[in-house]
C-alpha cells in the first residue's frame, strides 16, 4: 500500500469501527439499557479505538512512516517550544558532527582511500638504506635482472622546487620539472588525458636538453587555461626549445603523493645513458610487484641483487634496498598523528553525547506527566521508547545536517592549504564515504543520547507518575547516580583530551625554542639564476660580485650573500674526507653540501665558531678553500682544531672556517655534517639563491632588488620572496596541524564538559531548592549553602580528571611517538590540566552555589 | 490495559484467523457480526477483542484471504463494511482446519491416553 492511500485507509477504518460501536449501542438497548447507558457500555466494550485504530495501522506495510511522521511531528513542535535548548543542543551535536566528519574525510584521503594509481596495492617504494635515493646505474641493473617486479620506475629526487625557467611565451617564470623514467607513469596506471607519455628517443637524449616535457594537470591551467592545443606547442625551457608532447590527468597529482607542498609543475626524460645526467645516489625508486608476488619475497631477492652488484662494482656507492609498501610510504608518518586525532574525535563526540543525554533527561523530566498521562491513555510502552528516539534522532539529525555544513567547508579549507607539509591533503573532501560515516555517526549519537531518558520510560507507571511528578520524587533519586556518572566521563574524557593536547603543545613549543643553527626571522630569498648563458667561471664571478654589490646598496638590506641550497630545502649530500686519511667503504663520512658565497653566513645569521668566512677575495685564482660545520670538523678531526687542515674535495681544499650545526631536515632531527664550498671557486650548484637579512617586510624590498639586478638581468623572471620563516613553518606544519586540531577538540570539550557540570549542579540546586529553604530557615549561613554545593561539584570533578589522569597514564605510550623532547607523563602538564579542569569546574559551580545561597526560604518553602 | 489485550489475544492469535475465516463459510459479514458470532457461538466463552479482530481482519485482507466491501444491507439505510471469502481463504481455511485437527487430536492423546485406541 502506498503511504498516501493511509488516510484513506484510516478513515475506513474510523468508520468500520464506529458502525460496530453504533451496532453494539443498539443491541445493548435492545436488551433494555436506556440511551445513555447502552453509548457507554457500548464504548466500553469497545475499548481503546485509538489504540485499536494503531494496531490494525500497524497490519498495513508502510503505515510506520505515516506514524514516524507524526512522531516527527511531534519531536519538532517539541523542540520549537525548547528553542533555546534545542538551538544549543544542535550547535553541540552540529560541532561535534563537523569535527568528527573532516577528521574522517582527512583519514579517508589519507589512509583509506587508495592512491589514484591502478592497483596501488602492488606498488612498492625501493629505497635505499634508512631512506637514501639511488644510485641510477644500480636502478638499471635492478630493473634488468629482478624477478619479483614487474617493472621498477623512478625520478630523480635531486630537482629542486624552481629548478627551470620557462621564457619566451609571456612572462618569464621559474618553473620546478622532475626528471621521469621513460616507464614511469605507465608503471604507475596513469594515462596521460591529452597527448602522450614519453617516447624511448626522447628519453635517449641529453640530461640538460630534453626535447619533450609532459606538464602537470594544474600548471597547464594556471599558465595556459586548459587550452588543448598545447599539446605539440614548442616551448622554451631554459633557453633550449621542447616539445609539448602531453597532459596528464588532474586526478594524477605527482606533488601531493611523493613531495607535499612543493608542486611540480613540468615532467621531463630521464636519460639514463647519458653520462652528464647527475652523478651519485639521485634516484627514488618505486616498483610494481608481479601478481602473487610477495614483498619478503622481493626485499630477499633485490637484497641479494644488491651484493652482488656491489662486489661487481666497487666504484659505484653502496646500495641496501628497503621495501615498503608505497601506500605506507605516503601516509605511513602521519597514521598516528590521524589516529589520535581520529580518537580525540570520539572522545568529544561521547562528551557530546552525555551533555546531551542530561540535557534530554531534564527535559524529559519536565515532560514526566506528559509521557505518564499519555501512557495511561493507552500508548504502548514500544511507542512512548519510539518517540523519545525519535526525538533524540531528529536533534542528531538537525546536528548533522549543520555539521555536514562545517565539515563541507571545513574539508575545502583543509584543501587548500599549500602551507601544510602533508600528503595527499589536496584529495580531502566530502565523498559518499565520508557521508556514510556522517550517517552512521548521527544515528549512533542520536541512539547514545536517547538511551538514557529511553531507560527511564519503564519508569512511567501510573499513579506513581502522577503522584509524585513533582520535583524530589524516586525516580530522579534513582537517576541521581546517572547523572553524576555522566558529569564525572565527561570529565575524564576531557581530561584525556586535554592532557594530549598540552603534551603536543609542549612539544610543538619545544620544537619552535630549538636553535636551528641560523635565524630564520628577517632573512629571505628570492632566485636569481641568470637567463643568459655563462660559460667561464670568470663571467661566473663577475656576476655574483655585480650581483651582490647592487643588492648590498639596497636600503633596508643588512646582509646578502648566494647559496645553491637553502636550509630545510634539499638535501645534495656526498663522502667527504680529510687529506691523508683512509675511511672503510661502508663506514665514510659524508656531508650536506652547500655552495655559498660570502655574506650568506650573515644573512642567515650562522655562527662562525673558528677561522674565518669565505671572502670576495676567494676566488678563481686563490687558493681552493673550504668551511665545514662543527660536526663535521668533529667527524674528520676529533679533538683537533679543523682550521688550516685539508678535505680531499677537489683534489684537496684548505678548512679556513668552522661553522655551528644548522638542523637542515627540521627542528626536530639533528643537521649531520656539512660543507661549504665557495661559490667563486666552483661550477657546480643548480641554482643560484640571493638570502638577504632585511631590516624592514621583506615583501617590501623585492621589488627594490628587482630594480637594482634589471641593468645585469633585464629577463630575470618574476618571483616571490620565500621567507626562511615560511620554510621553518612548512617543517613545522605537520605538527602544527595536529596541535591546532587536537587543541580545538580538547578546547571544546573542556567547554561541553564545564557545561555539564554547571548544567548538573544548576539542576540539583533547582531539584533542592525547597531542602536548601529548610535548612536555612534553620540557620544554616548562605557561605555553608555555597560550600555545600561547591563542594559537590569538585568532587565531581576531581572524581572526573582521576580517572582521566589514571587513563592518561595508561595511554601514554601511545602518544609517545608523536612528542617531541616532552615525558609522555610530564607532571607540570598534567598537574597544569588538573588545576585547570577543577578551577573550571569550580567557575562553573560557583553560579549555581550563588543562586542557591540566595534562596529566600519562605519563598522556596512556599514554592511546593 | 495494554498488556492485558495483547495476553487475551496472544491465547487466541493462532486460531482467530481460522475461527473468522469458518465464520465467513456461512456468507459474507461484517466486524461486529463476526465478533458476535463467534462470541455467542462458544457462549462467550471466546471474548472477542476489538483490538485483536480488527487487525486480525485487515491482516486476512492483505494476505488475500478475504476480500471487503462497503454494503448496504436489505433492512438497513446505511453501509456496512462486508467481508467475504476469497478461494484463496478457503483453501487456507481446510489447511488450517487439519493443523488444528491434527493439534487437538494429539494434544488429546496426551491428556487422556487410555479413553481410546
Amino acid at each position: 500500500m502506498r503511504w498516501w492511500q493511509i488516510k484513506r485507509r484510516d478513515q475506513d477504518l474510523e468508520l468500520e469501527l464506529q458502525s460496530d460501536l453504533e451496532l453494539e449501542e443498539e443491541e445493548l438497548r435492545e436488551r433494555g439499557l436506556s440511551g445513555e447507558e447502552a453509548r457507554y457500555a457500548a464504548r466500553r466494550a469497545l475499548g481503546n479505538t485509538t489504540l485499536i485504530r494503531e494496531q490494525t495501522r500497524a497490519v498495513w506495510s508502510g503505515a510506520w512512516i505515516e506514524s514516524v511522521m507524526r512522531d516527527l511531528r511531534y519531536g519538532f513542535r517539541g523542540m520549537r517550544r525548547n528553542a533555546g535548548s534545542t538551538v544549543f543542543a544542535i550547535l553541540i551535536v552540529g560541532i561535534g558532527i563537523g569535527g568528527a566528519s573532516t577528521v574522517f574525510s582527512v583519514v579517508n584521503a589519507l589512509l583509506l582511500r587508495p592512491l589514484p594509481f591502478r592497483d596501488p596495492g602492488q606498488l612498492v617504494w625501493i629505497s635505499n638504506g634508512e631512506n637514501y635515493s639511488t644510485q641510477s646505474e644500480h636502478y638499471v641493473d635492478l630493473r634488468n635482472q629482478n624477478h619479483s617486479f614487474a617493472d621498477l620506475a623512478g625520478w630523480s629526487g635531486a630537482y629542486s622546487p624552481g629548478n627551470m625557467e620557462l621564457t619566451g611565451t609571456g612572462e618569464p617564470e621559474r618553473l620546478t620539472g622532475v626528471p621521469v623514467t621513460e616507464n614511469l607513469f605507465a608503471m604507475l596506471g596513469v594515462e596521460p588525458a591529452i597527448g602522450r607519455s614519453f617516447t624511448k628517443e626522447e628519453c635517449e637524449g641529453k640530461y640538460d636538453a630534453p626535447l619533450a616535457v609532459v606538464l602537470s594537470n594544474s600548471f597547464w591551467r594556471r599558465r595556459f587555461a586548459s587550452e588543448p592545443s598545447v599539446v605539440g606547442r614548442a616551448l622554451t625551457l631554459d633557453s633550449r626549445p621542447v616539445t609539448v608532447v602531453g597532459i596528464l590527468p588532474a586526478s594524477f597529482d605527482f606533488a601531493s603523493v611523493f613531495a607535499p607542498g612543493a608542486p611540480i609543475d613540468v615532467f621531463i626524460p630521464w636519460p639514463l645513458a647519458d653520462k652528464a645526467k647527475p652523478q651519485g645516489n639521485t634516484m627514488a625508486v618505486v616498483g610494481r610487484l608481479k601478481p602473487g608476488a610477495t614483498i619478503a619475497g622481493a626485499q630477499a631477492e633485490l637484497a641479494g641483487l644488491a651484493k652482488q652488484l656491489e662486489s661487481q662494482h666497487p666504484e659505484r656507492n653502496t646500495i641496501k634496498p628497503r621495501l615498503v609498501p608505497l601506500e605506507q610510504h605516503v601516509s605511513g608518518q602521519v597514521r598516528p598523528a590521524l589516529m589520535v586525532l581520529m580518537c580525540a574525535v570520539v572522545a568529544v563526540m561521547l562528551i557530546a553525547c552525555a551533555n546531551l543525554s542530561h540535557l534530554q533527561l531534564a527535559r524529559m523530566g519536565a515532560r514526566q506527566k506528559e509521557m505518564v498521562m499519555r501512557a495511561a491513555l493507552g500508548a504502548g510502552h514500544f511507542r512512548l521508547l519510539r518517540q523519545v528516539f525519535t526525538e533524540s534522532l531528529t536533534l542528531s539529525g538537525c546536528g548533522a545536517s549543520v555539521g555536514l555544513l562545517f565539515a563541507v567547508l571545513g574539508t575545502r579549507e583543509l584543501a587548500h592549504l599549500q602551507a601544510f607539509n602533508l600528503p595527499l591533503l589536496e584529495s580531502v573532501r566530502v565523498d559518499g564515504k565520508t557521508l556514510a560515516f556522517t550517517l552512521l555517526a548521527t544515528i549512533a549519537t542520536g541512539v547514545l543520547f536517547g538511551l538514557a531518558p529511553a531507560l527511564q520510560v519503564s519508569a512511567y507507571k501510573l499513579r506513581e507518575g502522577l503522584q509524585d511528578a513533582s520535583h524530589g520524587s524516586s525516580s530522579n533519586r534513582r537517576h541521581g547516580w546517572f547523572r553524576d556518572g555522566l558529569v564525572i566521563s565527561e570529565f575524564a574524557l576531557a581530561c584525556l583530551l586535554l592532557v594530549g593536547a598540552a603534551l603536543l603543545i609542549q612539544s610543538f613549543l619545544r620544537a619552535l625554542d630549538v636553535n636551528l643553527g641560523f635565524q630564520p626571522e628577517r632573512a629571505a630569498a628570492l632566485r636569481i639564476d641568470p637567463s643568459f648563458q655563462i660559460s667561464t667561471a670568470k663571467q661566473a664571478n663577475a656576476f655574483i660580485d655585480d650581483v651582490l654589490q647592487r643588492v648590498r646598496a639596497v636600503p633596508g638590506i643588512t646582509a646578502a650573500g648566494i647559496g645553491d641550497i637553502l636550509p630545510l630545502d634539499g638535501d645534495r649530500g656526498w663522502q667527504v674526507g680529510a687529506k691523508g686519511q683512509v675511511y672503510d667503504k661502508s663506514n665514510h663520512p659524508e656531508a650536506f653540501i652547500r655552495v655559498v658565497t660570502d655574506g650568506y653566513f650573515d644573512a642567515l645569521r650562522i655562527a662562525l665558531k673558528s677561522g674565518r668566512e669565505f671572502a670576495q677575495t676567494d676566488r678563481e685564482t686563490s687558493e681552493p678553500v673550504v668551511m665545514v660545520n662543527e660536526t663535521l670538523a668533529r667527524t674528520l678531526w676529533p679533538g683537533q682544531n679543523a682550521v688550516g687542515k685539508m678535505v680531499t674535495q677537489d683534489g684537496g681544499r684548505k678548512v679556513i672556517g668552522v661553522v655551528a650545526d644548522v638542523h637542515h631536515g627540521g627542528p626536530e632531527r639533528q643537521g649531520g655534517s656539512e660543507m661549504y664550498m665557495p661559490m667563486r671557486q666552483t661550477g657546480d650548484y643548480a641554482a643560484m639563491r640571493l638570502v638577504v637579512r632585511t631590516a624592514l617586510p621583506p615583501d617590501s624590498l623585492a621589488a627594490g632588488i628587482r630594480t637594482a639586478l634589471q641593468p645585469i638581468d633585464p629577463n630575470l623572471p618574476v618571483t616571490e620572496f620565500q621567507t626562511l620563516q615560511g620554510l621553518v613553518d612548512k617543517v613545522m606544519s605537520p605538527r602544527r596541524f595536529l596541535v591546532m586540531l587536537l587543541s580545538g577538540f580538547a578546547g571544546f570539550a573542556l567547554l561541553l564538559a564545564s557545561l555539564g557540570i554547571y548544567a548538573l549542579i544548576s539542576y540539583s540546586v533547582n531539584q533542592r531548592t525547597k531542602e536548601i529553604g529548610i535548612r536555612m530557615a534553620m540557620g544554616a549561613s548562605s557561605w555553608l549553602v555555597q560550600r555545600d554545593v561547591l563542594t559537590k561539584t569538585l568532587r565531581l570533578a576531581i572524581a572526573g580528571v582521576l580517572v582521566g589522569t589514571l587513563g592518561s597514564f595508561a595511554l601514554s605510550k601511545w602518544i609517545e611517538s608523536l612528542l617531541f623532547d616532552t615525558a609522555s607523563t610530564d607532571p607540570a602538564v598534567i598537574s597544569g590540566v588538573i588545576l585547570l579542569l577543577c578551577s573550571v569546574a569550580l567557575v562553573a559551580g560557583y553560579v549555581p552555589a550563588r543562586r542557591a545561597s540566595r534562596i529566600d526560604p519562605m519563598r522556596a518553602l512556599r514554592t511546593e | 490495559m495494554t498488556s492485558k489485550a495483547q495476553q487475551r489475544s496472544n491465547v487466541v492469535q493462532g486460531t482467530l484467523d481460522m475461527l473468522i475465516l469458518r465464520t465467513l463459510l456461512y456468507g459474507p459479514a461484517h466486524g461486529h457480526q463476526i465478533g458476535k458470532h463467534i462470541q455467542r457461538t462458544t457462549n462467550d466463552f471466546l471474548q472477542m477483542q476489538h483490538g485483536s479482530l480488527y487487525p486480525a481482519l485487515h491482516r486476512l485482507e492483505r494476505r488475500g484471504w478475504i476480500v471487503s466491501k462497503w454494503e448496504t444491507p436489505p433492512d438497513r439505510n446505511r453501509e456496512f463494511k462486508y467481508y467475504r471469502l476469497t478461494d484463496k481463504g478457503r483453501k487456507q481455511l481446510v489447511v488450517e482446519e487439519s493443523q488444528w485437527k491434527q493439534m487437538s487430536e494429539a494434544v488429546a492423546r496426551v491428556m487422556w491416553p487410555a479413553e481410546e485406541i
